[in-house]
Order: C-alpha cells, then sequence, then structure tokens
C-alpha cells in the first residue's frame, strides 16, 4: 500500500498515475471534500507550455508538452489554443513576447478577428499559441479523484495523514526547506454579453492579464504574484488592477458580474520548478508554483517510476479496474 | 559611495520586483556584487511576511532599503514608511510619493513633506524625485541627505533623458551623494550616468526583464564601473574640429 499525504492536484495525479501501474494507493485529505484546501480552485487551468516560457525556464515547456493529452482521458480540455494580445502603445510587449517564446504565429486584425470574433477591431496585431489547451479545474479535480477511485484508490476525506506516509503533497502546508507562498489573486466574472472562445492574455507592462473561458458565459480572470503568505480575500488594488485590464480587453466586460474573488498561495521553491525529493523516509513532491495542471501528470510519472519502475509500461494502457 | 554614514562597498542597487524567479532574482544580485537591494512592501507583505522570500534575500548579504513604491499620498507613505521599519529593522527608507498614474512621476510637494515628516522621525529618507534643483533644495532642508533624480519614467527604459539636468544637479549638488533611480534601460545609460558624476545607479526593470537577468546584471555592474571609473578619469572636452591624434612632427618631407 502506498500512502500520500494530501488530495490536491499533486497527492491525485500521483494517485492516480501509481494505481494505473497497478499500485493499492490510499489518500489522506485533512479537508472534508476534494478541493477544498486545494489552490487549484483559484487556478486558471490554462495548459500553456508554450505561453509561459516568456518567463518560465525551459523545463516547464518540456515538462508539460504533454499535459492537455493526458487531462483529456480524465477530463474536458478545449484545445482552442492561446491568443495574446496587446494594446497599440504597448507593442513592443508582443515582440518581446514573441522573441522569448515558440510554437506561435502572428496575426494580423483579420486573423485576430476570425479567431475571436468578438475581439474585431479592438487589436491589430497578436500571437497565436493553436497547440495549447485550458480546462476547469475545479470540474478537472474532481473528475481526477472520481478516476483514480475507478481505479481503486481509497481518499480519505477529513483525516490529516499519520506521521508515516510514503508521499507528501501537501504544497505550503509541507515545511519544506527554501519552499515559499506566492499569492495570486483572481476573479470569475459572469458576462454572457460576450462571446470568446479562447484563453487571452494581455500584454501590458503594469497589467497582464489572462482571461480563461469557463463556459455559460463565464470568465476567469487573473493572476497577481505577490510575496506574501497573506490568505485574505484580494485587496482593491489588485481586484482594480485586474478589472481594469479585462474593460481594457473589451468594454462589454463593463456589464460583467464579478460572481466570485479569490486568493490562494501557490508553493514555490526559488527556481519555480517543481522538486521531488527524499525528505528522511517520505517522498515529497512540492513547488508546482502557477505551473499545476500544467506539471503534475510530468511529475506524477517520475513519481510513478520511483515507487512502481519494473510496470513503466503498464501506464499506457488504460485502468482495467474501472 | 557612502551614505548616512555607511560606506557602500558598490555604485549599484537593485530593485528586487518583476525576475521570472526568486533564483534570477538572488543571482542577479550576486552578479552584479551590489551592496543595496529595495523592497517594496504592501499591506499583504506585511500580513504575512512571506518569509522564505526575506530569508533568501538576506542571505545575499546585500543591505535591504525597503520602499513606499505605489504610494500616491503623503499619508500613505509615512504608513508604509513606519510599516517598513518594523518589518525590516532599518530606518533606512526610500521614499516614493507617486503625482501621476499614468507616467508615475514623483508628487515633489507631497515628497519634501513626507520627506519631512520622516526625517523629524528618525528616518533616513532616500527620495525618488525629478531632476528639479528647487526641489532637490528643498528636499535636504527637509533632512535629506542623499538625492534620486529620475533618468526617465519609472520602468521606461529610456536612459537619461535630461543628461543636462543631472548635469546641473551635479554641479550644483557637490558633496550630495546623487543615485540616477528609475528610467535606465541599458548598460550604456548606467555607463553615462556614472560618467556624469553621479554616485550611484538603482536599477530594476532593466535587470529583471531583460532575457536573462543574471548577465544582464553582471553587464550593468562593468557598466557602472567602467562609467565611474571614466568620470573619475577626468574626459577630456568635445571639440567641433578634428584634432589628428597621430603627431606630425619629424614626418618624411616628399619631394
Amino acid at each position: 500500500m502506498i500512502t500520500i499525504a494530501g488530495a490536491g492536484l499533486a497527492g491525485l495525479t500521483c494517485a492516480l498515475e501509481l494505481a494505473r501501474r497497478g499500485g493499492a494507493v490510499r489518500v489522506f485529505e485533512r479537508g472534508s471534500c476534494i478541493g477544498a484546501q486545494s489552490v487549484s480552485r483559484f487556478a486558471g487551468g490554462m495548459l500553456a507550455p508554450w505561453c509561459e516560457a516568456e518567463t518560465a525556464d525551459a523545463q516547464v515547456t518540456r515538462l508539460g508538452g504533454r499535459a492537455a493529452q493526458w487531462w483529456a482521458r480524465i477530463t474536458p480540455v478545449s484545445r482552442s489554443g492561446t491568443l495574446v494580445v496587446a494594446p497599440p502603445r504597448d507593442r513592443a510587449e508582443l515582440t518581446r513576447f514573441a522573441r522569448r517564446t515558440t510554437a506561435h504565429r502572428a496575426l494580423d486584425a483579420a486573423g485576430i478577428a476570425a479567431l475571436e470574433p468578438a475581439l474585431a477591431g479592438r487589436f491589430e496585431r497578436g500571437l497565436f499559441f493553436a497547440d495549447e489547451a485550458h480546462l476547469d479545474p475545479r470540474r478537472a479535480l474532481a473528475d481526477l479523484a472520481q478516476a483514480a477511485q475507478a481505479c481503486g484508490v481509497e481518499i480519505t476525506l477529513g483525516t490529516p495523514a499519520p506521521p508515516r506516509v510514503d508521499l507528501d503533497c501537501t504544497g505550503i502546508a509541507a515545511d519544506l526547506a527554501q519552499l515559499r507562498p506566492v499569492r495570486g489573486e483572481m476573479a470569475i466574472l459572469h458576462c454572457p454579453d460576450i462571446a470568446i472562445g479562447r484563453t487571452l492574455r494581455l500584454l501590458h507592462p503594469r497589467l497582464p492579464l489572462y482571461l480563461v473561458p469557463r463556459g455559460a458565459g463565464r470568465y476567469m480572470i487573473g493572476a497577481t504574484m505577490i510575496e506574501s503568505s497573506s490568505t485574505r480575500a484580494p485587496t482593491l488594488r489588485s481586484l482594480c488592477e485586474m478589472l481594469g485590464a479585462a474593460f481594457a480587453l473589451h468594454p462589454a466586460f463593463g456589464e460583467a458580474s464579478v460572481i466570485e474573488t479569490g486568493a490562494g498561495l501557490r508553493a514555490a521553491f526559488p527556481d519555480h520548478l517543481p522538486r521531488l525529493q527524499r525528505i528522511g523516509d517520505r517522498l515529497a513532491l512540492n513547488g508546482l508554483y502557477r505551473h499545476g495542471f500544467l506539471l503534475a501528470p510530468a511529475m506524477a510519472e517520475r513519481v510513478a517510476d520511483h515507487f512502481l519502475p519494473e510496470t513503466s509500461n503498464a501506464h499506457h494502457g488504460e485502468c482495467k479496474t474501472a | 559611495m557612502k551614505v548616512y554614514d555607511i560606506e557602500l562597498h558598490s555604485n549599484l542597487m537593485l530593485g528586487t520586483a518583476q525576475y521570472p524567479s526568486l533564483a534570477h532574482l538572488t543571482g542577479a544580485i550576486r552578479a552584479s556584487g551590489c551592496a543595496v537591494v529595495t523592497v517594496s512592501l504592501r499591506r499583504e507583505t506585511a500580513d504575512g511576511t512571506g518569509a522564505g522570500f526575506w530569508d533568501m534575500l538576506r542571505q545575499t548579504g546585500a543591505r535591504v532599503l525597503p520602499n513606499t513604491a505605489g504610494c500616491h499620498s503623503v499619508q500613505e507613505a509615512v504608513t508604509t514608511a513606519r510599516m517598513a521599519r518594523e518589518v525590516f529593522e532599518t530606518d533606512w527608507i526610500k521614499l516614493e510619493v507617486i503625482g501621476h498614474a499614468d507616467s508615475l512621476q514623483p508628487d515633489v510637494f507631497g515628497l519634501v513633506e513626507a520627506a519631512g515628516i520622516l526625517a523629524a522621525d528618525g528616518f533616513q529618507v532616500f527620495p525618488y524625485t525629478t531632476d528639479d534643483l528647487v526641489v532637490g533644495e528643498k528636499l535636504l532642508a527637509a533632512g535629506c541627505e542623499v538625492l534620486m533624480p529620475w533618468g526617465a519614467p519609472i520602468g521606461s527604459g529610456q536612459g537619461l533623458r535630461n543628461p543636462d539636468a543631472l548635469r546641473t544637479m551635479r554641479a550644483h549638488f557637490a558633496g550630495v551623494p546623487l543615485i540616477v533611480d528609475a528610467g535606465l534601460g541599458r548598460p550604456s545609460d548606467a555607463a553615462a550616468a556614472m560618467e556624469l558624476g553621479m554616485d550611484g545607479v538603482l536599477l530594476n526593470s532593466a535587470v529583471a526583464n531583460a532575457g536573462d537577468p543574471v548577465a544582464m546584471a553582471r553587464a550593468m555592474a562593468l557598466a557602472v564601473q567602467a562609467g565611474r571609473a571614466g568620470f573619475l578619469a577626468d574626459p577630456m572636452e568635445r571639440r567641433d574640429m578634428a584634432v589628428p591624434s597621430t603627431p606630425v612632427l619629424g614626418l618624411a618631407e616628399l619631394m
């Protein structure tokens, strides 16, 4: 029996990957329902390994390349790509973004209008990352738990992990050297007046924004990055900046209802890359930072290679116990 | 460079925002050899200190200069400065009172007022100001012992927009440490500032937004050294005519 502390994104991804290889897995979660304690409920759910290369290490692009494929087996994944735009005054931002990323093509006004008619006439240049995707983080986490349980994973809710577990996936609650919180704030808008079908990134020197469609006229916008361990509700300043940027993306967002705001703590190591490390008698997977959905599958594969190396061929097949 | 009786081993100061990762930031600090790093304090930072972040900053050995970035009023700046004193246990404060949301130009009236309040409260104030001489005078009268004139608007990377004004400042405020804060983009900008006789430069975006922040930090350190050495070497004056650099005496007389 392989025991895991934490039924968040990392813990459940590892549990499923282990179970697919025939492992018997039990996950302990101190929260009373799946995802309630997980920072991933505030995530964008972008599977954007190429856009992230703007600031992230090349390993993020490499490790995240197959994430969309992995998630598509479990939960609906929208493979509609990412559209990156910048206001006319900040065109230099687009040039810089293009220089530091790959797997994109340049769009003119007509190209942007063809992809997103709602943005017609608003931006003259853009970049399109056709291979990127997004998912709904809350739905995905629930579907992930279900898939894991269907493969025989036992999830014990409302129960802190026993002192001795095999794998620690407790995120920022884990007391690991060099692990620090990076606070993020987000909002969810309901704006049925506007139809946008793919992830948008608005480049701006001060107010960069991403917007991820959640379906049914809902859009998630985010996200700030603040060196803080505070979990209080988002500040007015942060919300002003994000909502102002959404308004700059399209004035129709002025009529949107702000149906939710939230703040969470991303666990990060100094290099902003995840680590799988041995701490005493346990293994710890942590530091997924802002790349949880993007990097969890690749990291889970490494975890599975560690615990169940011999059966490494089995994981390509579907789970038979479902 | 000596500020508030502290001898600093480098003429370069680095801001700590906008780096791709904390590892890039600490790498840039080390590569630059800077003596001072500025950190901005927001209320949520004080709420939960983000202890890991400060610990790793401290480990670089650089002295922390907290700032009041993003403050738009005297009251806000003074409150932030007092909070920063608690959090960072230092009387140093880089004072910013922003007067214009788009250009982030300092509100020099609010700046002078806030500087007076903070200096009277025992702070050692590093005011982010324009290149205006009269404002500089009033800041010194308010108790500041260092001035931080802009090169260009914050984060714009435009370099020295008005080198003549900075040259005038240097001449006018002989003996007062002058640190060019804001607007530099490239190593040549940093070198140009130092060649004018500035005592130091403060950089953030120019390093953090570079494709390779650690390499840019190193380049900036070299530029600052070169500019300073050039200033001390007393550069030649410009001339409006060519002067042959090859001696003409003793040339062969060709028939």
